[in-house]
């Protein structure tokens, strides 16, 4: 038996050499940017592409600064303003209604919770041009609050909140801190939300990265003068797309706040999507 | 005023024993909380997404049977939006390029996820929680990073890939001028942020599959790649569908990749070579914001086109893998 199961469990050396070539694969991108975006100019438009980073990253990345139209550090900030307000509030309002859905007995919730997961499928461009139009009639053009606003709730934070609620809490905690006199905002406060950390955090590590790399609906409402980060870069690429160091020095900086995350994080990160999947 | 209040009949129940008594204030409150309370906890979820989410929608196609100017009149023209856009070239070749683009794109991302999840399953593997991250990394960068990235990968003069080719003798490619080079390279920027992505969901699925399954196939001498054929696959479905579903949904969307690809031009090249659905939905709908009654019956056609593949698609998985 134990035979058996070495034989069937071996790793060879080509599993490695498959998964080291992915890796590099997958890293290349990230070093191949910070390269350029260390080279001056005449470095990169040369052949072959150079392969080492230079010394020129702070030329670079002082012509982003220096380029008003580009919006750099504005983008920079209401990227951080708006991932943050968004990333509080879905995990607050998804884990008082996974709570709810998990926990508590009410008219309508088995159909109420195959509405979020329904909402869960839906192409979110499909109201993309009424919600541009909307925003008009709110006064919210070019204003971080429609990049905010319609965010606030997230069905996937709902479920995932409800699937994880449903077996971390168990219903006689809640059935104890009722009898000693707990209202349920209480309980959610006190015993739920405890219990639901873990969850919570995977769940606001996924909103911020979501937030921040959000594109079509920024770039559709707000002008290059007040830009989330990547609306920024994509402005900055179309008009400097000679100025490749420019524009990768950008790029650069306005990648390295995930990527610092996802080190620190990347682990939970991964279990979160991992556990997700087999659940849903 | 006595004689309004109707006298209690002398057949009345005797009052209620001394803990049923009429509810206390605290404990009426407490009543009201359990029943009505988790109506509180849900609500903004559904009224934010009725208001952003379900109100744009439904919007969407009643906007989609006008002449709709954003900023000005419209007029109800009934199915005429829809009549309009089956002769529409610049939509069929909209929708070549979204499903060309889709399966150029997730057919062999699909398979190469599958086996990076097979590499990943071996359970004597070492240093899995790195290959993990590494393999998922690409997935954390914003796809405008991507698309930059890449389109300077992709350059013509000065680019990775075409000194790769030189040096097994290609002549440099100009990959934004033709369809084939254009949708190949955009299937390289999709594919190498959603790979690593897929395979964890996959190899999640797998290792939900009860490990006694390949000890018995093995004291039967099944290989290893028939137990892939045999177990893996099979008891997979459910996860492959999901993933199947899942690409569907976010490929058939495409817009940044092609958009920074060929530098902020909505209509994806000088012949429109790379112009998604999502993209033709954009030019209509918010570029051009008199023609916004068109846009929205874009965003329906894709919603249903959406719709039917994933069907398919769920329906050809389900029979092929059993």
């Amino acid at each position: 038996m134990v035979a058996a199961s070495a034989r069937l469990w071996k790793t060879s050396k080509l599993t490695y050499i498959a998964l080291v070539i992915a890796v590099l694969m997958s890293i290349y991108p990230f070093y191949y940017m910070f390269v350029i975006a260390t080279r001056s100019l005449d470095a990169i438009n040369s052949v072959p592409p150079p392969i080492t980073p230079g010394g020129s990253f702070g030329e670079n990345f002082q012509r982003v600064l220096d380029n008003d139209a580009a919006n750099f550090v504005k983008g920079l900030v209401n990227s951080v303003i708006v991932s943050t307000v968004v990333t509080l509030a879905v995990v607050v309002t998804g884990t008082l209604a996974g709570f709810a859905f998990a926990k508590l007995k009410f008219r309508g919730r088995g159909g109420l919770l195959l509405t979020i997961v329904i909402t869960m499928m839906v192409p979110t461009q499909l109201g993309l041009i009424p919600l541009w139009g909307m925003m008009q009639d709110f006064g919210w053009y070019d204003s971080l609050y429609a990049v905010t606003v319609p965010f606030l709730v997230s069905a996937f934070g709902v479920f995932m909140m409800r699937q994880y609620a449903s077996q971390a809490v168990s219903d006689e905690l809640i059935e104890a801190a009722r009898m000693d006199g707990c209202n349920t905002f209480r309980i959610y406060w006190n015993v739920v939300l405890p219990a639901l950390r873990p969850a919570a955090a995977v769940l606001g590590l996924l909103t911020f990265m979501d937030t921040w790399n959000q594109f079509i609906w920024p770039y559709a409402i707000l002008s290059p003068e007040n830009p989330t980060l990547q609306v920024s870069l994509a402005f900055l690429s179309y008009a400097y797309y000679t100025d490749y160091s420019q524009v990768f020095a950008a790029t650069a900086v306005g990648t390295l706040p995930l990527l610092i995350v996802f080190i620190f994080f990347g682990r939970q990160i991964i279990g979160g999507i991992m556990e997700g999947a087999v659940k849903s | 005023m006595a004689l309004a209040t109707p006298a209690r009949p002398a057949s009345a129940p005797p009052p209620p024993p001394a803990h049923r008594r009429p509810p206390s204030r605290g404990a009426r409150l407490a009543r009201w909380d359990i029943a009505y309370s988790p109506y509180l906890y849900i609500a903004p979820f559904f009224i934010l997404f009725g208001i952003f989410g379900l109100y744009p929608m439904l919007r969407t196609a009643w906007m989609s049977l006008h002449d709709w100017d954003m900023i000005g009149d419209h007029t109800f023209i009934g199915l005429d939006n829809y009549a309009a856009l089956l002769k529409d070239d610049y939509f069929w070749n909209a929708t070549v390029n979204t499903l060309g683009i889709f399966v150029v794109a997730t057919v062999p991302q699909l398979m190469l996820a599958l086996f990076l999840a097979n590499l990943l399953n071996r359970t004597t593997l070492r240093a899995r929680t790195l290959f993990r991250m590494a393999i998922f990394v690409p997935n954390i960068t914003s796809v405008a990073a991507v698309a930059i990235v890449f389109a300077m990968l992709f350059q013509r003069d000065f680019g990775v890939v075409n000194w790769l080719l030189s040096l097994v003798g290609v002549d440099a490619i100009d990959w934004d001028a033709q369809r084939w080079s254009s949708w190949t390279a955009i299937a390289f920027m999709v594919d190498w942020r959603w790979t690593g992505y897929n395979a964890l969901i996959l190899l999640a699925g797998m290792q939900a599959i009860p490990k006694d399954l390949y000890e018995a196939a093995a004291l039967d001498g099944a290989s290893q790649w028939r137990q892939f054929w045999r177990i893996t696959l099979p008891m997979l479905t459910p996860t492959f569908v999901f993933v199947v579903v899942l690409s569907t949904i976010g490929g058939l969307q495409l817009f940044t990749e092609p958009l920074v690809f060929g530098n902020g031009n909505m209509r994806g090249g000088t012949q429109r070579e790379f112009q998604t659905l999502a993209m033709y939905m954009y030019e209509k709908g918010i570029n051009n914001l008199n023609t916004a009654g068109y846009g929205a019956a874009v965003a329906w056609a894709l919603f249903v086109m959406i719709a039917i593949i994933a069907v398919i698609n769920f329906a050809l998985v389900r029979r092929t893998v059993k």
